[in-house]
């Protein structure tokens, strides 16, 4: 009896470790050629950094390049001079960072004052228009492009950050409003009584007892939603277009990809560039990511 | 400080369910109410009207001189204890007790003053700097005590605030929540499904039944003479022994008869139930009114044979459990008597304190209650 959960977890522990691999291999890949010679990328597998280390040739000069936003003169490990044109990274960087931090903040302050009023306070029509909201998540975001778009070109909103702001704030709350719904329809009911007897408003309970209670739903929302807009195209393709000054880094990749597809050393930099924020955000809050995960589900 | 009285208190849900039927009632200024009745007796609806969570949809209630149907819950000069404490989990237990007073805008100092003064009196004075999941569940149940305390309210509302406690730490918080109203001397009213917290804790009892009241007085009144068959059967434990009989007057003696039971009752009885000669009544009598004819040699009548199913020995007592003509008794008895389950033994029922009630109004024949 013994050996079966033995075998079975070193099967599952053996599957783990190959879908690891599977994952981590070419992004190690990735980061590896990032940094190597563009004279080098051409020639060797980037596993030769690892099996012959002398004649790595390591460098920076690829971040620099996709980087920077002006010309720039790279020095190679042999002394030669070249000027570059650089892919302004840098600049879709900072937009990337202006699109995303009002696009996670607005949608999911919004859906938790929504999931408050739904779960908590009585009106007229609470559960069809909670029905409605949910059944939103079906309605796939490429059925709205056209028609918001002609209505963003009426009101001059195309090509602005307020812009795709608005849109992703409106694909992003069907599923905020729901997930925020199932987690603070479970808070206590009589902690907020209590809290309308000690004479709160509505208000002040959502302030100073319903927010600060759902940290860790807000905690896990904030990095799904913050994901998807770093890491969305479309949207902002259709909304941004190819505005110079505005654009985000999903597009200056996809223009990289487009004008330099031969140089991957180029291109395995400017992926690590827009890599490097999500990374940093799921390693630092990855202790909400997966209690947010079973949020709802599990009491506590 | 202030009474609160509910009169034709109604609540009917949207969907229709009637869940209270025009209750009225008078708590005293000062008094120790407890509600008390099997779950969906509608007496934490009771409560929760009065708190003002729950919409009253007929009647009037009030505190005071005031009727209060209409007022936000907040301006109603209460304070509530829910059964899960109700903490809120990010606070300190200083910060709880203090936050309540800080939304009326009380002066700091004042606030300070009131929180300590609450933490003394509920030993709490070296706890104000956690937070509630760093507490037992006596001391947050304490907590939640001392947020009512700190408000200095006219009535105090518990709604079973011990059930989530264990059996020794209940009867604990029982004596102290007593204490607590001895030294306030507030309103309290008290929501309970355990008969032992409102025999012990109240001034008087409102025992409910389906949303009615069934009766409201004083626990040993309750004890002692029950106005129906469901208070009877409710407050007490092990509860009382109701069985039908039918009553006859031979000689100008009552009897309750059963299958094979002729019991004689006592002529003050009789005298009260003259007009029920021959009719089907409910006997009750309650276990400590029926024992062993051995602990009472010299009974010359009221005592059948009966067959012993079961012996609980509690120790300072013990609990018989017997047949009689088909029907189950239990009998309160002394541990010196020596009984076995399977034994055949001679039961002696103590017939001056049997209760008669009534087999259609199931009311009480011989104790008309008075009305609360």
């Amino acid at each position: 009896m013994k050996k079966g959960p033995s075998t079975t977890s070193f099967f599952i522990n053996g599957l783990l470790l190959v879908i690891c691999l599977i994952w981590t291999l070419p992004t190690f890949g990735l980061l590896m050629t990032s940094f190597r010679d563009r004279d080098v990328v051409s020639k060797t597998g980037w596993w030769t950094t690892l099996t012959r280390p002398s004649q790595a040739n390591l460098t920076i000069d690829n971040y620099k390049q996709v980087l920077s936003g002006k010309k720039i003169t790279l020095v190679d490990h042999k002394g030669n001079k070249r000027t570059v044109r650089g892919d302004n990274l840098n600049r879709a960087f900072l937009n990337s960072l202006t699109v995303s931090i009002p696009a996670v903040v607005i949608p999911i302050l919004i859906a938790s004052f929504a999931a408050y009023g739904f779960a908590w306070m009585d009106f007229p029509g609470r559960k069809i228009l909670f029905i409605i909201v949910v059944a939103l998540l079906v309605v796939p975001l490429q059925i709205a492009l056209i028609p918001l778009l002609r209505d963003y070109g009426r009101l001059e909103l195309t090509g602005t950050f307020l812009a795709i702001w608005l849109a992703h704030t409106g694909f992003g709350l069907p599923l905020s409003v729901y997930l925020m719904y199932n987690y603070i329809s479970q808070l206590p009911r009589s902690i907020i009584e209590s809290a309308i007897i000690d004479g709160c408003s509505h208000f002040g309970v959502f302030w100073k007892l319903i927010l600060p209670l759902s940290v860790p739903a807000i905690a896990s929302l904030s990095i799904f939603q913050f994901l998807w807009v770093w890491n969305d195209l479309l949207v902002a393709l259709v909304f941004i277009g190819s505005k110079p000054g505005v654009e985000v880094l999903t597009q200056r990749l996809l223009y990289m990809i487009g004008s330099r597809g031969q140089d991957w050393h180029l291109l395995c930099a400017g992926a690590f560039v827009s890599m490097i924020l999500p990374l940093t955000v799921f390693l630092s809050l990855q202790r909400y990511f997966v209690r947010g995960l079973l949020a709802g589900s599990v009491k506590g | 400080m202030a009474g609160v009285k509910l009169e034709k208190l109604e609540k009917t849900y949207p969907n229709g369910f009637k869940a209270v039927h025009g209750v009225d009632l008078n708590i005293k200024d000062g008094e120790f109410m407890v509600f008390v009745g099997p779950s969906g007796c509608a007496k934490s609806t009771t409560l929760r009207m009065v708190a003002g969570l729950e919409e009253i949809t007929g009647g009037r209630i009030y505190i005071g001189e005031r009727i209060v149907n209409d007022i936000e819950p907040k301006d109603r000069d209460i304070a509530m204890v829910f059964q899960n404490y109700a903490l809120y989990p990010h606070m300190t237990v200083y910060k709880n007790m203090a936050w309540v007073l800080k939304l009326k805008k009380t002066p700091k100092r004042e606030i300070d003053q009131r929180v300590k003064k609450a933490a003394e009196i509920l030993g709490l004075t070296s706890m104000l700097n956690r937070k509630p999941k760093q507490l037992s569940g006596g001391q947050m149940q304490r907590v939640a005590v001392g947020r009512a305390i700190v408000r200095s309210p006219k009535v105090f509302l518990f709604d079973e605030p011990l059930s989530n406690l264990d059996a020794k730490l209940r009867v604990q918080m029982r004596v102290e929540i007593s204490k607590l109203h001895k030294k306030l001397k507030n309103t309290m009213i008290y929501v309970t499904h355990d008969q032992v917290e409102a025999m012990t804790m109240g001034d008087r009892i409102c025992v409910m039944e389906l949303g009615r009241i069934k009766q409201v007085d004083t626990p040993t009144n309750l004890y002692n003479f029950p106005a129906n068959t469901f208070v009877a059967g409710f407050i007490g434990s092990p509860s009382m022994n109701l069985i039908e009989a039918r009553l006859t007057f031979e000689n100008g003696v009552c009897y309750a008869d059963t299958q094979n039971m002729h019991l004689r009752l006592p002529d003050e009885i009789g005298r009260k139930v003259k007009t029920y000669d021959g009719k089907e009544v409910f006997l009750g009598i309650r276990p400590e009114h029926i024992t062993s004819k051995m602990a009472n040699k010299e009974a010359i009548d009221n005592f059948f044979k009966a067959e012993v199913l079961v012996v609980e020995n509690m120790g300072n007592e013990v609990f018989i459990y017997f047949t009689l003509d088909n029907n189950q008794y239990i009998a309160r008895s002394d541990p010196s008597i020596r009984i076995k389950s399977g034994d055949r033994h001679e039961m002696w029922f103590d017939t001056r304190y049997v209760h008669l009630f009534d087999r259609k109004t199931k009311q009480n024949l011989i104790h008309k209650p008075k009305t609360g």
